[in-house]
């Protein structure tokens, strides 16, 4: 019986994507808040606006973040989710799972929560949808005691690092996205857990540039793998796609008939830098003009290969919108080596926040806070020499900061010494 | 043996981060890590990577609605145990991969999947994959719009791009509920975003007990608010806040500091449409998504003017660009006016940049071309 009528989210019962609605309905069996989910989410869509109220601090003893609380504004209406926590829960890097890892997820939840997940949320997290203050703790010492699991990030702190599948399953990845994810969020642990940044910092590893985590758009740390030395082109290969007999694009574009594979068409006159070239039924790559796009990889994955001198490239500063404007990330360090413990880049992320904490404004991201002092300014923080690869273009307006100790002379001048040369 | 409420630091154990990510991985993915030479899509929503070792790793992506119940999850673990030796994935994207390892396997997996009815196959290569999403009126404090609502609206709509590759390119759909976007809405090949566009109401009887004013009025990002003493019902004067609603851009940020100025409205609430974002480095550079269809209403359950604009510029594209094109190249290739034109999206001076860094966006050549547009 349901114990709310809900017409309009029957509406999405049908059709052939998968149905939140089903789902629900189906949980509400076992899980009673799932009805009251399911009438405030319909009055919602009666009235057209949120039911929840704002925010609500809960968390665990000792940790400043991970636990996002969360009120019904009609709770006489919908007692089961008058408290309706989430718990964020630090995904495996890549996401991948046990089955016994899940089920004693699960089953926990079914005990402490609403049975609901997000898997997964926006960041990469777990998150574990709908809970009370009171079950919070059990639920932590659940999850480190039982299943060997640790709660994500929230607030001004790092937020839960994540990754692309890389090495795992994709002949890509120029670096170990898993390791170097995994490696990173356990050394800074304290930085996850107990907010002291001016607002959210977000680390994210891809393995190449095709940016599977979408890291040049959605962190203020991107690590993205690139090589420095030259593609790896096996001949016999191309000719396999020149002749038909690979499909291009590893089958990609199978659903229509493009016609034949076009190599000219396809892929040398598309190169971004006009790199390449066919001579004598050879492939031929003048590397030192390549700009490690991808397409040519892209299009055909047989042929071609990353080279093998492998890192990668630092972007900093990318952000939604919010607060002043989206940005997408600014090249800060072309390559790097991505290796043993990753030192070298811990000690930029490291640099970026002994600078951010001290000089960003509340709610800054760091991205914002870089626009505001300049590029060239940050680049001397960091440590970094300026290059034409820091910008796309170099300015058009003539006002240069020049320092007192750049100019001859200084800035200093007696102006009794100008008068006598000069009279008013 | 659990939490002791009355000793809560007794065996407490903290900062043990994620477990090791190794130890999920299926044999196939463990033996040949970091050895894999390529891959092939097989069929919609089957991938087949290739090892050097020769070793095979076939992968079926499943549809997933992102908000998810234990009851479905254990249905997931069902098939990875009978099948993928109990083991599975999700991914950025919020699908399900179950992979296996050689071909003999993949059509037992396939029919289990087909079987279940809430497992559609698809979201490879050129097509239309899973749309990463928000929480929306499910469990956001702060949306413009629902979800999960319109993401399943959208997707019933699309569903035959996501079950098949006969795009230019991939097409990747983002929703925000509002313009925190969580998610990269920012840079999407077609996004649905959830604006307000009324501003703040100020409850001048709480907003001393809820919050720090000065953060409040900071928290503007044009300065669109002031401190002002305010008379209550009561004849009490009270400290509170002044909003000039002429410099207002409805971002929200004011309410995400102070719960005494919310701002949501079922009128004035709804979705803008951006298109032409794209995050890969592949040919051209990443690219922030563009505001062309400044509001559309919210319209439960299944917003059919949202789904109707999305589905139009899909199928626009899909006729009218290069392959390997994505949305954003496509439109740049031929002018964002003739992509106006095209879509049959009227033109408003609300796509007409006014915010910071606006130049960047005003044409400033003789270069265009004379759409209808021009009387």
């Amino acid at each position: 019986m349901p114990k709310h009528d809900t017409p309009l989210l029957d509406q999405l019962e049908s059709g052939p994507w998968p149905s939140f609605v089903t789902d629900l309905k189906r949980q509400a069996k076992t899980k009673d808040q799932c009805w009251d989910i399911l009438g405030q989410v319909e009055l919602s869509y009666k009235d057209r606006v949120t039911h929840w109220k704002h925010g609500g601090i809960v968390g665990v003893f000792g940790y400043g973040g991970g636990v996002i609380g969360r009120y019904s504004d009609v709770p006489a209406k919908f007692p089961g989710v008058a408290h309706f926590h989430t718990v964020r829960v630090n995904q495996p890097s890549s996401k991948f799972y046990s089955t016994k890892c899940l089920l004693d997820v699960i089953e926990m939840w079914d005990r402490r929560g609403s049975g609901m997940f997000n898997m997964h949320g926006s960041t990469g997290d777990m998150v574990l949808l709908g809970t009370t203050t009171d079950q919070l703790e059990d639920i932590f010492w659940e999850l480190t005691h039982n299943m060997n699991m640790d709660l994500g990030g929230s607030g001004g702190n790092l937020r839960t690092p994540s990754c692309c599948l890389g090495r795992a399953r994709c002949e890509w990845g120029c670096y170990d996205t898993q390791a170097a994810c995994h490696n990173i969020t356990n050394t800074y642990q304290d930085e996850l857990h107990r907010p002291a940044f001016p607002y959210k910092f977000k680390i994210k590893f891809s393995g190449c540039p095709n940016d599977c985590v979408a890291a040049i758009a959605r962190s203020d740390f991107a690590v993205i793998g690139t090589w420095r030395d030259d593609i790896r082109i096996d001949q016999a290969a191309v000719a396999k796609y020149v002749s038909g007999e690979y499909v291009p694009n590893g089958g990609a574009h199978a659903g229509r008939d493009w016609g034949k594979f076009d190599i000219k068409a396809e892929v040398i006159d598309l190169c971004p830098t006009g790199c390449m070239s066919m001579e004598g039924g050879q492939l031929k790559i003048d590397n030192a003009e390549c700009t490690r796009c991808m397409h040519c990889l892209n299009a055909m994955p047989r042929a071609l290969r990353p080279g093998k001198d492998q890192g990668a490239t630092i972007l900093i500063g990318a952000k939604a919108p919010i607060l002043e404007g989206a940005q997408i990330a600014t090249m800060i360090v072309p390559f790097i080596k991505m290796e043993g413990e990753f030192e070298e880049m811990k000690a930029l992320v490291e640099k970026c926040w002994d600078w951010w904490m001290e000089e960003g404004k509340n709610r800054e991201r760091i991205g914002e806070s870089i626009q505001r002092i300049g590029l060239p300014t940050f680049l001397k923080i960091m440590g970094v020499e300026p290059l034409p690869q820091h910008t796309k273009e170099p300015r058009s307006n003539p006002y240069v900061f020049w320092k007192d100790e750049e100019v001859e002379g200084g800035f200093d001048r007696d102006v009794k010494a100008f008068r006598q040369r000069h009279a008013m | 043996m659990g939490y002791d409420p009355a000793n809560p630091l007794k065996d407490r154990i903290t900062d043990i981060g994620p477990p090791h990510y190794e130890q999920f991985f299926p044999p196939v993915i463990k033996k040949n890590y970091g050895k894999w030479l390529y891959h092939e899509i097989v069929k919609p929503g089957v991938l087949k990577h290739v090892a050097e070792s020769g070793d095979e790793c076939y992968t079926a992506r499943v549809a997933c609605a992102r908000l998810i119940s234990g009851e479905l999850m254990r249905d997931y673990c069902k098939i990875a145990d009978d099948h993928c030796d109990g083991f599975l994935r999700f991914t950025t994207r919020n699908n399900v991969e179950f992979m296996v390892d050689n071909a003999a396997k993949v059509q037992p997996l396939l029919d289990a999947l087909a079987k279940h009815g809430q497992m559609p196959v698809g979201g490879t290569g050129a097509g239309v994959t899973n749309i990463v999403h928000t929480q929306g009126w499910v469990h956001c404090h702060t949306p413009a719009t629902d979800a999960s609502g319109v993401v399943k609206a959208v997707m019933d709509e699309l569903f035959p791009y996501f079950t098949s590759m006969t795009l230019p390119a991939q097409v990747r759909v983002a929703l925000a509920c509002c313009l925190n976007m969580c998610g990269a809405v920012h840079c999407s090949d077609i996004a649905i975003l959830g604006v307000h566009r009324k501003p703040p109401m100020i409850d001048h009887e709480r907003i001393g007990g809820v919050c720090e004013i000065p953060l409040a009025i900071a928290a503007c990002p044009l300065g669109a608010i002031k401190p002002k003493t305010e008379e209550l019902e009561s004849g009490e004067k009270v400290k509170s806040v002044t909003v000039n609603n002429d410099k207002c851009m409805f971002c929200g940020n004011c309410y995400t500091m102070c719960p005494a100025m919310p701002l949501a409205d079922p009128e004035g609430d709804g979705i803008a449409i951006l298109v032409g974002g794209k995050i890969s480095n592949r040919r051209s550079t990443p690219k922030f998504s563009k505001l062309v269809i400044p509001f559309l209403p919210n319209n439960p359950p299944r917003w059919p003017e949202t789904v109707a604009a999305v589905k139009g510029i899909l199928e626009v594209y899909a006729k009218d660009a290069k392959k390997y094109e994505r949305v954003g190249e496509w439109a740049e290739r031929i002018g964002w006016e003739r992509f106006y034109e095209k879509c049959n999206i009227p033109f408003s001076d609300k796509s007409i940049d006014d915010y910071r860094l606006a130049y960047d966006t005003w044409r400033t050549t003789t270069q265009f071309k004379f759409t209808s547009h021009i009387k």
